[in-house]
């Protein structure tokens, strides 16, 4: 069956991201006990955000008794990039992609999932995006739970070997596709530097809104001096 | 159960900002130079992210510096994605063992 396969091509795509994951919601797991939360509500959060930078802010505001509105609009702010993701996304959909599958889909668009779900020349199928969801939750809400239970029970050694893997996750898509097309390999370049940039000379940018600055700034520079010839563009799916 | 409206406020909010583009967004982007911007932003999404933050991911940065070069290797010969990933935590571990 194709579906079948795209299913399991999707959670194989996942597979690196839920290992990440893991360990990154360790960390969270942690934290957020520490804040005074139990660790069904560490958990709780994980299954209905599956974010992490809007989560620590969220856990944050909670700690510190912060108004609903204020916890609205931070998380609204935090996560912006994820419309910017959406709209990209929303380019190359397989038709069979309709609005219901768009409304339960909608809930894994997460940095990760949107980078191997957009990387793919074929357009993105339900089964394919539901697959990467599933292993990725499963691997962000399974580190919650650890970390906020167990607390610094794992040895330092591993944890610190997990914490590298969704970042090499990130430079397996990035470098042979830099090799290949000098426009990527200059966006990438570009948003290395602003973000290296922003860190360092205004740290008070939150790392939501760094991504958004790079995202806007790199794409739109390579945009303009690497033009891509219309024939290699999507005109697939309808 | 104070926390649990806070809970739904923030999933809420989390869910809106990511369903609306994506579930009502449907025609085509006309301008050539917004699908060109559209190309290349899941890699400078990724590169933001990657960098500088790789190097703080381990907790060391000599580990770090390990893992992200065994990791482009790997990246640089096109092996899969999983094995490139594994590879960055694969250097990380060894760095850490010295």
């Amino acid at each position: 069956m194709k579906k079948r396969r795209e299913f399991f091509g999707g959670v194989l795509a996942g597979v690196p991201i839920a290992l990440g994951y893991l360990s990154v919601s360790f960390a969270f797991g942690i934290s957020a006990v520490r804040a005074g939360l139990s660790c069904l509500e560490a958990s709780a959060i994980s299954l209905s955000c599956l974010t992490s930078a809007g989560q620590v802010a969220g856990v944050d505001i909670i700690a510190s008794g912060g108004t609903l509105l204020e916890m609205a609009a931070v998380q609204f702010t935090i996560n912006l990039r994820y419309a910017l993701m959406g709209i990209s996304l929303s380019q190359n959909l397989h038709k069979s992609f309709t609005l219901p599958h768009r409304l339960i889909a909608a809930y894994g668009i997460t940095d990760e999932i949107f980078a191997v779900c957009s990387v793919r020349e074929q357009p993105l199928t339900p089964a394919f995006m539901y697959g990467a969801v599933m292993i990725s939750t499963a691997g962000w809400i399974t580190g919650t739970f650890v970390g906020a239970f167990a607390g610094s029970a794992l040895p330092e050694a591993v944890t610190s070997a997990l914490g590298i893997v969704i970042y090499g996750m990130f430079i397996a898509i990035i470098v042979p596709a830099a090799k290949k097309n000098a426009g990527v390999l200059f966006a990438a370049l570009l948003a290395a530097a602003v973000s290296v940039g922003c860190r360092h000379f205004a740290p008070k940018i939150s790392s939501g809104f760094t991504v958004i600055i790079c995202a806007l700034a790199a794409s739109a520079a390579a945009a303009a001096l690497f033009p891509r010839a219309d024939e290699e563009e999507q005109v697939s799916g309808e | 159960m104070k926390t649990a409206v806070y809970i739904l406020v923030m999933a809420g909010a989390t869910y809106l900002i990511r369903m609306m583009p994506f579930a009502f967004f449907t025609k085509k982007i006309e301008s050539r130079f917004i699908r060109n911007m559209l190309y290349y932003m899941p890699y400078a999404v990724l590169t933001a992210m990657t960098i500088p933050s790789i190097f703080e991911s381990t907790g060391s940065l000599l580990t770090a510096a390990v893992g992200t070069a065994a990791a482009f290797i790997a990246a640089y010969a096109e092996l899969p994605l999983i094995v490139v990933a594994l590879a960055a935590a694969a250097g990380v571990f060894a760095a850490g063992l010295f």
